[in-house]
């Protein structure tokens, strides 16, 4: 049964493009405005084989992931310094409270005009709509670590850079990761609009052309090649969180 | 005095990156081309603000965002109770919801656009699709949280099947359904902009986008600065209803 489960929950997915393949079939909503599922999988099939899904999933891969990563490594810092210093908690505290709840999206052509309209300016635009969800999430999963964790590791004579490392980081961790998993899928968001008012390849840049001209199965083959993407990603930074998090309360079986 | 002189120590550093940004263009350390000085933004804004014709598309932006969060809000909610309270639901349109989850919403922009055109219905059906998954699985998780004991308590006392949805699985999912509700907000403004920088004939997504494609970028860093304006208005007045919705919570 249990070796059964992962099979069981596919059931309802197949149920869905079933349902799709027959709705498409009844002909109640003409073929382009829904396309058979079975035309939309062998163009998937057809783009796959010529390597242009390949090519465009490397390349909204390598831009979301650039842009996350940027954010990470900028957020991470930025949060873990507010925690720790008065003074950057006086500087950066206006600034999120202002740019958290801000669509960043807004700012896009801005970064166009500064950085053209390759690769640049996607990962910039990325790299800010996830920078202060990180941020926050550091900042709160920093801040919320316990005192005595802190004192005891100072009256043991840790240095500042030794506690940061080895206590107050990976007290953050479940934050982090959580702000991580938040702000993953919004940079898939970003980067796939960036590609779609740009152009320049990418998933984004398929579905522009599919709509430029009027395709509407490469529209519909986009949707599930960049819902696949989606998944992916997702379950990957759930895999991740599993592994770093095993020494955790949380990766333990829930007793009762 | 001290306590006068707060806010303004609070936010000194927004105002210390004002006058960077009017410094560093000034000096023409960037070009007043792609960063144009503070001022003369704020000057294009307040001649936006005075001009009649502006008000129609910010206006066409917050309609078609509340409607469509509004639509979402009603569905979703309705949809995670049933979610949470039927098995045979949960069963059937479970992994639907599971299974639209993680595709990132914007990939439908170009969807809404070939069903319903480039008006409001679109931006409309978008922003309903975007924020319909967070407040559902929000209100899923609420209802799914309420103490058991509490609608053994209810039942006992005499309520019937609909009371005991509305009067306490739903009230004692609200807090739930409200943090569902702010990410959904947030995603509100993204799925707005983003389907009017795209392609649109009004809003502010599209009033960016024909003030850059025509180089008056004082006006599109106005336009840009009014959606910032608007999402930070948002959400502070979203966070003023939720405390007061909650203020039984003590």
């Amino acid at each position: 049964m249990s070796r059964l489960r992962p099979l069981l929950s596919l059931l309802p997915v197949l149920a869905v493009f079933a349902f799709w393949e027959g709705f498409a079939r009844a002909g109640i909503l003409s073929d382009f405005l829904l396309p058979r599922f079975s035309v939309v999988l062998q163009r998937i099939w057809e783009d796959f084989r010529d390597g242009l899904l390949l090519e465009a999933i490397g390349q909204t891969f390598y831009r979301a992931v650039a842009g996350f990563g940027l954010a990470a490594l900028l957020g991470v810092s930025v949060g873990v310094a507010m925690a720790g210093s008065r003074a950057a908690r006086w500087f950066f505290e206006p600034v999120v409270s202002v740019g958290f709840p801000t669509p960043k999206i807004a700012f896009l052509p801005i970064f166009m005009l500064w950085l053209g309209l390759g690769d640049a300016s996607k990962v910039a635009i990325a790299a800010l709509a996830c920078f202060f969800i990180i941020t926050t999430n550091t900042y709160l999963g920093a801040v919320g670590v316990d005192r005595h964790f802190l004192w005891a590791a100072r009256s043991l004579g840790a240095s500042r850079t030794a506690v940061l490392r080895e206590v107050i980081l990976p007290a953050a961790t479940p934050q982090v990761l959580t702000g991580f998993q938040i702000a993953l899928p919004i940079a898939l968001i970003t980067t796939l609009v960036g590609e779609m008012i740009m152009g320049g390849g990418g998933l984004g840049g398929l579905l522009l052309d599919s709509q430029r001209f009027a395709d509407s199965v490469g529209l519909f083959a986009g949707i599930v090649e960049i819902a696949v993407l989606g998944t992916v990603l997702i379950r990957g930074l759930a895999l991740l969180r599993r592994l770093l998090l095993h020494w955790h309360a949380e990766a333990r079986p829930v007793t009762s | 005095m001290a306590s006068a002189l707060r806010p303004v120590w609070l936010y000194t550093p927004l105002l210390l990156l004002a006058l960077l940004w009017e410094g560093i263009s000034r000096a023409g350390v960037v070009s007043a081309y792609a960063l144009p000085p503070l001022t003369n933004v704020l000057a294009a804004w307040w001649s936006l603000l005075v001009d009649p014709s502006f008000w129609p598309h910010v206006f066409a932006s917050l309609g078609r965002g509340a409607a469509g969060l509004a639509i979402a809000l009603v569905v979703g909610v309705v949809l995670g109770v049933s979610l949470a309270w039927s098995r045979a639901v949960n069963m059937l349109l479970g992994p639907v919801v599971q299974m639209f989850y993680p595709l990132p919403k914007s990939a439908l922009i170009p969807l809404t656009i070939i069903w319903f055109g480039i008006g409001d219905e679109s931006k409309i059906f978008l922003i309903f699709l975007g924020c319909l998954l967070p407040i559902a699985t929000a209100t899923y998780n609420g209802v799914r949280g309420v103490d058991r004991n509490l609608l053994w308590s209810a039942a006992s006392l005499g309520a019937g099947r609909w009371s005991l949805i509305r009067d306490v699985a739903f009230m004692g999912a609200v807090p739930d359904i409200l943090a569902g509700l702010r990410t959904a907000l947030a995603m509100t403004f993204v799925l707005l902009v983003s389907s009017e920088l795209l392609i649109s004939n009004e809003g502010l997504g599209f009033l960016i986008r024909s003030y850059g494609d025509g180089s008056q970028y004082p006006q599109m860093f106005a336009c840009s600065m009014t959606v910032m304006a608007m999402g930070f208005a948002a959400d502070q007045a979203f966070r003023r209803l939720a405390a007061w919705l909650l203020r039984w919570r003590g």
